[in-house]
Parts: structure tokens; sequence; C-alpha cells
């Protein structure tokens, strides 16, 4: 099986990615360093001694069968799961061995939509998505409302704002969740099969946002998803301000190469590249996954 | 064979840890911050007012069925005009303690877990840490304190209407003198008597709680472990009453008398 790790790879060497994350100026240094990061539950290995970097306002696509370890990496970064090895790092800071109120810091810096949305179903719309301005900020109770109406503007979902989740449909309760992971601006989202049993239409609409968010706010992104055709819009698409609107067109060479295809199988990694590497592939396993 | 004994053990001994730890880290977010205050009011509004009815019912007919079946058997004895005090002294040290946790332990317990289960397996919880909250000190905390503070008023309060329910059956059925009754129940109940029946419930609603959450936050397996963690629950924290009250009123025995 070809595995091609050349790309966006890291050093193997145990410390030097976290000796280069120190050293790099928090402009450059990676978002998220996975290095030789494994785990398993029980017998079972889900991830074997994975490694690879996000750069500040680049995205990673995360694919693989159902089981195949994706969303476990999104916990791992989260702090949410511990490694059994390696070290991960977020923003120049190993988070892997740190106890949990430590891990509140850093994920100060991480934004996360989970599958189906995990929207707190007892508080409102505009509750979901303050809620950590409302409860772990000081920040006044006028200035978090008129944060709130801002992202909720920003996903089209103004009009929901007094709603309760269970008000809404499953793609809204999605846009609803990127606005909740956004409200507090942080530099790095993370996206857990947000797309996944939506209609293509409205799977379009929550890949904008993806787009918008990476690409005219420089927020890093971790997109996990089995959905081909989504991965492939975010990775060779971006959104550019057009007046007052904002438009989807086709990425450039350059932007294309920002986002990176990384396809987990066997808790290892069997590629990883750039959207036009993917489909050119021969990996028999990569075919029959892209047919 | 050995197996499966070694796997049970293992797994019981994985279940009090995370008691321990759990209790430790609800002990340890009570005083200290944040201190989720909107909460914890939240949580004395549905645990204590919400529980007001099922506590009052339950009181009253305890009281007035112990008032009915004493007074035949005391009849016996030509002593019906003591029922106040067989009515009083079960009620204050007993049964007002143990049928209020039995209560709570089905109407809180049961909720806790549902409550918390359902946040497990929509990954609420996670969402929780993830936005930088910790789930004790939001759910937990908010739930103990309630439930330890709440569930001594209730006691209290199902205690009185039990005793009244004992004076109607004693008044109206039995025909006993009201001024009797109650003369009758000052007269049986010692200090020590009503520092029991206030005592046992701070413990009996910790421990209905506790074992609410951790049950909850422990769950796995859907919907379907929803279900488990909210029957296990009650389950869990029925026994727990009836043992706790066994352990505590030996101890404030031995403390008090």
């Amino acid at each position: 099986m070809a595995t091609d790790t050349s790309r966006g790879a890291i050093d193997t060497t145990r410390d030097v990615p976290a000796r280069k994350a120190e050293r790099r100026s928090s402009h450059d240094r990676p978002a998220v360093v996975f290095d030789k990061v494994s785990l398993a539950f029980d017998e079972k290995v889900v991830l074997t001694e994975i490694s690879f970097s996000l750069l500040p306002g680049h995205t990673k696509i995360i694919l693989g069968a159902s089981g195949s370890g994706k969303s476990t990496v999104l916990k791992l970064i989260l702090g949410l799961l511990k490694p059994d090895g390696g070290q991960i790092w977020v923003n120049g800071v190993r988070a892997d061995t740190m106890s949990e109120v430590a891990l509140m810091k850093v994920r100060n810096h991480l934004g996360m939509v989970f599958q189906e949305g995990a929207l707190f179903d007892s508080l409102t719309v505009a509750e979901n998505v303050g809620y950590k301005l409302y409860e772990e900020t000081d920040m006044p109770l006028d200035e978090v409302r008129r944060r709130v109406e801002e992202v909720l503007g920003f996903v089209r979902l103004s009009e929901y704002i007094d709603s309760m989740p269970s008000e809404l449909s499953g793609g809204q309760r999605r846009r609803v969740a990127i606005a909740r992971a956004m409200a507090f601006k942080p530099p790095t989202l993370l996206y857990d099969e947000a797309t996944t049993g939506l209609d293509p239409i409205t799977a379009t609409t929550v890949d904008e946002e993806i787009m918008k968010l990476r690409d005219l706010e420089n927020v890093s992104s971790i997109v996990v998803t089995h959905q081909l055709r989504d991965a492939f819009l975010i990775a060779t698409h971006e959104a550019v301000r057009d007046g007052d609107g904002i438009q989807v067109v086709t990425a450039d060479a350059k932007k294309c190469d920002e986002a990176e295809f990384i396809m987990l199988k066997d808790g290892l990694i069997a590629f990883e590249g750039n959207a036009a590497e993917l489909r050119a592939s021969t990996d028999p396993y990569i075919r029959k996954f892209l047919s | 064979m050995l197996n499966l004994l070694e796997h049970w053990v293992k797994g019981a001994l994985l279940e009090v840890q995370e008691y321990v730890k759990l209790q430790i880290a609800t002990v340890h977010g009570v005083f200290s911050r944040p201190f989720y205050f909107h909460d914890v009011v939240e949580q004395f509004d549905q645990i204590g007012i919400g529980s007001l009815t099922v506590v009052l019912l339950t009181g009253f007919f305890t009281g007035a069925v112990l008032a009915l079946q004493s007074g035949i058997t005391l009849d016996q004895f030509g002593a019906r005009p003591f029922v106040g005090r067989l009515v009083s002294a079960s009620m204050i040290k007993e049964l007002g303690p143990v049928l209020t946790g039995l209560m709570l332990a089905g109407r809180i317990g049961s909720g806790i877990a549902a409550e918390l289960g359902s946040m497990v397996v929509t990954e609420q919880i996670n969402a929780l840490r993830a936005l930088g909250t910790d789930p004790v000190r939001k759910l937990v905390v908010p739930r103990v304190l309630a439930g330890f503070f709440m569930a001594p008023v209730l006691t209290v309060i199902s205690d009185t209407v039990g005793i009244l329910g004992g004076w109607i059956i004693a008044v109206y059925q039995l025909r006993v003198a009201s001024s009797l009754y109650w003369t009758s129940i000052t007269e049986a109940l010692y200090l020590q008597d009503a520092w029991m029946g206030l005592i046992k419930p701070f413990f009996l609603g910790y421990a209905i709680v506790t074992i609410g959450c951790h049950v909850g936050l422990r769950t796995t397996g859907g919907t379907q472990g929803v279900g488990r963690a909210t029957t296990n629950a009650v389950v869990a924290a029925s026994v727990a009453v009836i043992a706790v009250d066994f352990f505590v009123t030996r101890l404030l025995f031995t403390l008090l008398y």
C-alpha cells in the first residue's frame, strides 16, 4: 500500500517538532501538531504513531471509513481523550500531559462542531451560541448579545435567535453549532462530520460556512468527514468578498495546497496530500474509497 | 468462570473508584471557583419545590395508614389514646426520612441519571468540556447541594403532614380526643429523636444525588443506555437509602443516646 506522508508530515524525531513549535512565532507556529500519537481501547488499536501538523489558516481534511479513528483525532486535540503515546501540541503548548483544569485554557483556542451539533437542548439558540461568553467570561450581557447576533447573522440564522434547538432542522442545528464554536473567536475550528446526514443543498450551506470562516476569518480548520463531495468542495473552493456579499469561487493552486487530506486506515495514515494528489492516487484502497 | 469473576470484580472496583473520584471533585467544586450560582438556585427549585407534591402525598397517607393500623393493634391493649405517640415516633425517626428518601430516589435519582445520561450520549457533556466548562461544577455540584439541603426540608414537611394525616384518622376514625393526640406526641418525643430525623436526610439526599450523577455521567450505549442508567440509578439509590439509613441510625444511636 502506498503511504504518502511527505507533505506536511513532521520530523519523526520525538522532540524536534516540539522545539520547532516553541521557536516559531505565533504567526507561523502550527496551530496543532500530532507527533507519533498512538491510542488503543483495550485490544482495539485506534491510532498508531500518527503525525501531522496544521498551519494557521490552513485546512486538514481527515477521511476514513467508520471507526477509523477520525473523530478520535479531534477528541485528542481537545483533550477529551488522552493518548497512550506521542505528543500533542496546540498553539505551541503541549496538551496531552495537561490536567483537565489546565486544558480549559488550551480549549480557549479551539472551537468544536460535534456530530449532530450537540446543542444544549434546554437552552435557546442565543444561549447556546453565547454559552461560553455568558458562562465563562466577564463580557457584559449586551455585548454578548451583540456577538451572538453577529455570528448568527454570519450563518444566516438571525431569525432563530430565540428558538429552541428542537424547533430547528438538522442543517440549522449544524449551523448553530458552527456559530457556537466561532462565537468566542477561536483561531482553530474542529468539525466532526458536520455535514453527515444532511441533504446535498444543506450540506453545501454548511461547507460554505466552513470556507467563510477559513478564508475570511483566517480560522485554521480540521474537517473530519467521509462525505467526499463536501471534502473536495472545501479543498478546492474559497470564499471571497464581493462588494457587500460573499461568493464561493474555485480556489487557485496555492489555496488548494493549503487544504490537505489525510486518510486514516487501520490506525495509520494511508495518504497525505492535496486534492489533486488524492484524485491521482493509484492506491487500491483509496481508489475504492473515492469510487 | 474465573475470568468472569475477575471481570466483575474489576468492573465493580472501577465503579467505586469513579464514584469516589466524582465525590472528591464535587467537594472540591463546592469550595472553589467557578461556582454556578444560577444553576444552584435552579436545582433547589427543581429538587425542592418540584418534589413537594409527591412528598406531601406520601407523608400524609403514610401517617394516616400508620394511625389506622396501629390504632387497631393498640386497641387490643386498650392503648388507643397512645396512637399519636406511635405515629410521631415512627414518622420522625424512621418513616419520614426513609420514605422521603425513596420518593426522591424515584423522582430525583431517575431524573438526574436520565438528564445527564442523555447529555452524555448526545455529546453535550463533551461540548461543555470543549467550551471550557467543567461538567462536575456545572451539573453535579448544584444538584448535590440541592439534594443535600432540600432532603431534610422535605423530610420535615413529610413528617408534619404525616402527623397531620395521623391526627385526622385518630380524631375522625379512631375517636381519640384531639388534645390527647397532640399531648401524646409531645410527651413521647425526645430531642435525640428530632436530631435523628433531621440528620439522616442530609446523608440520604447526598447519596441519592451523587448516585444519580455518577450513573448518569457513566452512561454508554445510546438511548438504550439512558434507559438502563435510569433504572440502575433508581435501584442503586433506593438500596442506598435503606443501607445508609441503617448505618447512620446505628452511628447516631452511639453518638446521641
